[in-house]
């Protein structure tokens, strides 16, 4: 089971955090600055994987994202960093070739998208095509609510 | 450019998060923050009412804020209200403004548990999932009794739609975690099980993750699960890449789904059903076999996909542990990871095969690849890796590689990385203890681990040596001699020290006949070390200091002086300061046997887990360790039944001379104990003897007094020797058959004593021959003639034997009367000491109470002083006392001790060769019934034995 999922950039920023457990906001700073400085340091060529209290990391770079998981020691590494893969492919189809400024700008969509991929920090469902259904699904039924959809980014000149 | 035109562009949400993006100090972002704090908290707080857009803005916006680190305490009853929202986005951000905040905080699960409830039964699905996403995200035991009713029905009902029954699936799954009692049983059971066979392959991806941990607590109520799992993974197995569709993930079929059910099987042992395991078996087959196909893609998620299930199914046959076949194939291809490009398979190969290790029917295909281990260990550029490669290499030690692993272990310590080495440390101190053959070999691996790196060095590694080296006998000396070279070193780690001076305190005796490691090198080596140790050390080498008092007499004064310095004496810190003073004061009041009993060596530790053990296991949790344990038991009861014989041995070996004077009051029974201060013997029992002696003089005070009225008749035979330590004439030995007097006189070194032997029986004695017999080293000491006697003896007669002795030099033992005589038809067989001890030879020595003191100070040195507290035995009676002591020898010199109730004496020990000057202070406490006796004397030895 996955314990929690990091999203930070290579400045060390926080982009998205999920826990799949209770745990106290103190105690979550904690765990991310420790995790953050552990991971930055480390270079391209060694493993995805290392193992951290009583738990394992999986990690791997997306362009300037870090994507990081906590999981139990019995948990397949492997098949986590495809986990992983594929909520960043979840990401780009969604978003259109994602970038780290799509995660900041719409973060509770990041949140949505992982919702409906992972719960309770196990899969609910791996196909690609049926988590962005209910995605789209959602979106439509808002886009039905909303009367004017404006593209305020692209208004403000943001990039 | 960011794409926001799919879903809800909050344009207020956009413009905040780019100020935050352009505020150039963490000062700017807070100002900015608390700008926007003070906005959202005035429109909330605003008379007029926000419509669902503001307030779903507004709640975003402190979303973003708390996700950015601070703290947020308002907004909440705002985010309550989106829930009842009916539009779906307003919706969507009051749950997740929950379900992020949500945590700490359970006043609002009651506000919301009736929105979630609503949703639960919306027709929509999309609300339906919203609320379970919530529930499970929530998690908490509150959430689960509010609304767990509903969803193990979810789940299950036939009209629910497949993206409803992953949700609920999981949503069950989390609250089960917090609260096992949710989930149903019966009939339930059964269906959840059968879930296993949905047409939908998301719904069986997310209840195989349900149904594996309510197998792992209830494994017999969801038995039914791996024929199932077994069909469902062989059809998967045996599927082509295009039959799955979407559930392909880079042309492999359903990895996700084949993993879990994998571990869903590792919940159970191998299926009874030949069928069902004949079935598995295939699988896993197939899964081996597909490793060696060629790529169908060269992109990695590809490779990882299909190695994840690969590393999966190994596990399942470690699991398994039952097939032999299956296990060596597996680890071929680890072996072949082992040297892959690709740094994560290195690791999980290195991770995976630590399992393989541990399994009887792969430890040997496992031990092949030791040497390409050893090199991970030397050249993979990533800890992590280095650190699975340890692990490895621990798991893979047996008692056949173990001299190599280990060494290479230390060789690679040396440059290893700081992270790891405490854990390399305690490995290593395990491996040498567990397998080594030779203890000389551990004791030098261990204090190799804290040259090479003593900062990671635990308590719990130098403990065990020093445990151990306590408990082997046959290392003792050894260890001595290593940790004493070893702290030669100039610069050497303080555990080295610590070390040291504990074995040096317990076993410095062994390597003192060395000069080159004579009691006071030991000492002063140690000492040159003292002032750089940390607190703790400077206490522990305080104790050794004063083990060496009791080991080597001739440092005491040495000892003493350190002691009290300042530097000790006046220690700030209170644990010091405190050993010094008593430690002192320990040396310099009590007597030598006193000293003795309480410096004792260290009785053998009980056999018990290694700390260390026990270290790792707290440190890891670590699965390995306890599988290898399990593997091997059987090589570490061998090991751990030769400790517990040394054990044995080293209990029987303490208990001879640890005399009790009670047992053996003169320890003349033993020999070499009651020579003291002589080279054999151990020197931790050094006085023991002595302090026999000194309690016989005076629990001879009340034999003495029996003595008076005539003797009782008896069996057992009595023998008498103690009386005649301050008495020249009476009976010395007695028994129904016969009965032994003795006369004697003492002048200078020359003694007389005349022997009568009593047939007590109207029978005739026959073969009547009494000799005397001493001790090889009594030869030297002393020089005894015995006149012959008649071999007979006829009833009722007495004859006599006159025994001549000379006193060459002063002694300790006393020469052994032996008795052998034929009475009826039965030869009798008597051994008893002929009563001539050291203080018969004492010559009267006056002296003024000046001169008495001034000597008694001459003798100060600690060897010089021998010094018994004993209770008495009878009534403390003044003259009875004196009486005592002048029958002791001694002059008694009155009116010198300042106390007129202690008792002073003086004597000269006349012998051949030499003249041994004695002083003797007896000092009564009425009181407590206690009397303190202290004898100095000019000659160690003398004064130990007098005592």
């Amino acid at each position: 089971m996955m314990q929690f999922m990091l999203l930070f950039s290579r400045q060390g920023k926080l982009r998205l955090q999920k826990w799949y457990f209770a745990i106290y906001e103190r105690e979550k700073k904690k765990i991310v600055r420790e995790l953050v400085a552990i991971i930055l340091a480390r270079k391209p060529k060694m493993s995805s994987f290392l193992e951290w209290r009583d738990l394992k990391i999986v990690y791997k770079r997306y362009a300037s994202l870090y994507f990081c998981c906590a999981v139990a020691t019995q948990d397949n590494e492997l098949l986590t960093l495809e986990i992983v893969h594929r909520y960043v492919e979840l990401l780009d189809k969604y978003f259109g070739s994602v970038c780290e400024l799509d995660i900041i700008f719409n973060f509770e969509k990041a949140y949505f998208i992982l919702d409906e991929f992972l719960l309770g920090g196990e899969l609910q469902e791996t196909s690609k095509k049926d988590v962005l259904k209910a995605i789209e699904q959602a979106d439509q039924l808002q886009e039905d609510n909303e009367t004017a959809t404006r593209n305020v980014l692209e208004e403000m000149g943001l990039t | 450019m960011p794409a926001v035109s799919k879903g809800d562009g909050m344009r207020g949400l956009a413009v905040f998060i780019s100020d935050i993006r352009n505020c150039k100090s963490k000062e700017a972002e807070i100002k900015r923050i608390n700008k926007e704090l003070a906005n959202i908290r005035s429109k909330f707080k605003g008379d007029k009412a926000l419509d669902g857009y503001s307030k779903k803005k507004y709640v975003c916006k402190l979303l973003f804020i708390f996700l950015l680190g601070h703290d947020i305490d308002f907004g909440h009853m705002e985010a309550v209200n989106l829930l009842s929202s009916n539009k779906y986005t307003e919706k969507q951000i009051g749950y997740l403004f929950i379900s992020v905040l949500v945590n700490s905080n359970s006043e609002l699960i009651r506000l919301i548990s009736n929105a979630i409830k609503n949703d639960l039964a919306s027709r929509n699905p999309i609300f339906i999932n919203l609320a379970l996403h919530c529930i499970a995200n929530v998690g908490s035991r509150e959430m689960a009794e509010a609304l767990a009713a509903e969803v193990p029905r979810l789940l299950i009902a036939a009209d629910t739609m497949d993206s409803v029954k992953q949700s609920a699936a999981l949503c069950l799954l989390r609250l089960y975690r917090t609260s096992p009692d949710v989930i149903p049983v019966g009939d339930w059971t059964s269906r959840v099980i059968h879930l296993l066979n949905d047409q939908h392959m998301g719904v069986v991806t997310a209840a195989t993750s349900l149904i594996t941990a309510l197998a792992q607590k209830n494994p017999d109520e969801y038995k039914g699960s791996v024929s199932l799992a077994v069909s469902r993974l062989s059809r998967i197995v045996t599927s082509s890449y295009t039959d799955l569709q979407d559930y392909t993930y880079y042309f492999v079929p359903a990895p996700w789904l084949s993993v879990k059910l994998l571990r869903l099987l590792q919940c159970y042992p191998p299926p009874e059903d030949p069928a069902v395991r004949g079935r598995l078996s295939e699988c896993l087959e197939n899964i081996l076999n597909k490793a060696q196909e060629p790529p169908k893609s060269k992109k990695v998620q590809h490779s990882n996909a299909k190695n994840a299930v690969l590393f999966e199914a190994i596990n399942l046959i470690i699991h398994h542990d039952s097939e032999p076949n299956l296990l060596v194939r597996a680890c071929n291809q680890l072996g072949q990871f082992l040297q892959h490009r690709e740094t994560n398979l290195r690791y999980l190969a290195l991770e995976s095969m630590c399992l393989l290790a541990s399994s009887e029917f792969s430890h040997e295909a496992v031990k092949k690849h030791q040497e390409t281990v050893i090199n991970a260990l030397k050249t993979e550029r990533d800890v992590s890796v280095r650190q699975r490669a340890v692990d490895l290499l621990y798991a893979m030690c047996d008692r056949s590689n173990a001299q190599e692993i280990v060494s290479e272990m230390l060789n690679y310590l040396e440059t290893a990385d700081y992270s790891i080495r405490e854990e390399m440390v305690l490995k290593v101190a395990i491996l040498a203890e567990k397998y080594a053959v030779d203890y000389t070999w551990y004791v030098d691996t261990i204090l190799n681990l804290i040259r090479l790196a003593g900062d990671y060095v635990s308590e719990e590694v130098w403990y065990r040596v020093i445990q151990i080296v306590i408990n082997r006998e046959d290392v003792q000396g050894y260890a001595a001699k290593t940790v004493f070279e070893a702290l030669q070193a100039p610069a050497c780690h303080e555990n080295m020290v610590k070390v040291g001076g504990y074995i040096l305190g317990e076993f410095g005796n062994l390597i003192a006949g060395d000069p080159r490691s004579s009691p006071l090198v030991q000492f002063n080596l140690l000492h040159s070390k003292f002032h750089l140790c940390s607190v703790a050390t400077r206490a522990l080498l305080l104790s050794t200091y004063i083990k060496f008092i009791n080991l080597f007499p001739e440092v005491k004064v040495t000892i003493q002086d350190v002691l009290r310095s300042d530097n000790q004496l006046r220690n700030a810190d209170a644990e010091l300061q405190q050993r010094a003073v008593e430690y002192l004061r320990l040396s310099t009041v009590a007597s030598t046997d006193v000293l003795a009993t309480v410096l004792e060596e260290m009785p053998p530790f009980p056999e018990r887990e290694s700390s260390i053990l026990t270290k790792l296991k707290r440190k890891k949790g670590s699965v390995s360790v306890d599988v290898d344990d399990g593997r091997r038991t059987g090589s570490v009861e061998l090991n751990g039944a030769a400790t517990q014989d040394s054990l044995a041995n080293k209990a029987s070996a303490v208990s001879t001379p640890s005399p009790s004077a009670s047992a053996d009051l003169l320890g003349l029974g033993a020999p070499g104990i009651g020579i003291l201060g002589h080279s054999e013997g151990p020197v931790g029992n050094v006085g023991t003897g002595g302090a026999s002696l000194l309690v016989d003089v005076f629990s001879d005070m009340a034999a003495a007094a029996a003595s008076s009225s005539p003797q009782i008749v008896g069996t057992p035979p009595e023998d008498n020797f103690m009386k005649f330590v301050c008495k020249n004439n009476g009976v010395l030995f007695e028994n129904n058959l016969l009965q032994i007097g003795v006369k004697s006189e003492f002048r200078q070194n020359l003694g007389r004593v005349c022997l009568f032997y009593g047939n007590k029986t109207s029978v005739q004695f026959q073969a009547f021959t009494p000799s005397v017999s001493f001790s090889q080293e009594l030869q030297s000491q002393l020089s005894v003639q015995t006149k012959p006697v008649e071999p007979t003896i006829d009833g009722g007669a007495q004859v006599q034997q006159l025994v001549n002795v000379e006193c060459l030099l002063d002694f300790v033992e006393s020469p052994m009367l032996n008795l052998q005589f034929r009475y009826g038809g039965a030869v009798q067989n008597l051994v008893m000491r002929l009563p001539v001890m050291l203080n018969k030879f004492f010559q009267v020595s006056e002296m003024s109470g000046q001169d008495f003191f001034a000597r008694w100070k001459q003798l100060s040195s600690p060897q010089q002083e021998a010094q018994n507290i004993f209770k008495a035995t009878q009534s403390m009676d003044e003259e009875v006392n004196k009486a005592k002591l002048l029958g002791f020898g001694m002059a008694l010199l009155e009116g010198v001790d300042p106390n007129p109730e202690n008792f002073v004496g003086a004597g000269i020990v006349q012998s051949k060769l030499v003249q041994v000057g004695c002083l003797l202070r007896l000092e009564p406490n009425a009181q407590a019934q206690m009397y303190r006796l202290t004898l100095r004397t000019s000659k160690e030895v003398v004064s130990k034995h007098l005592s």
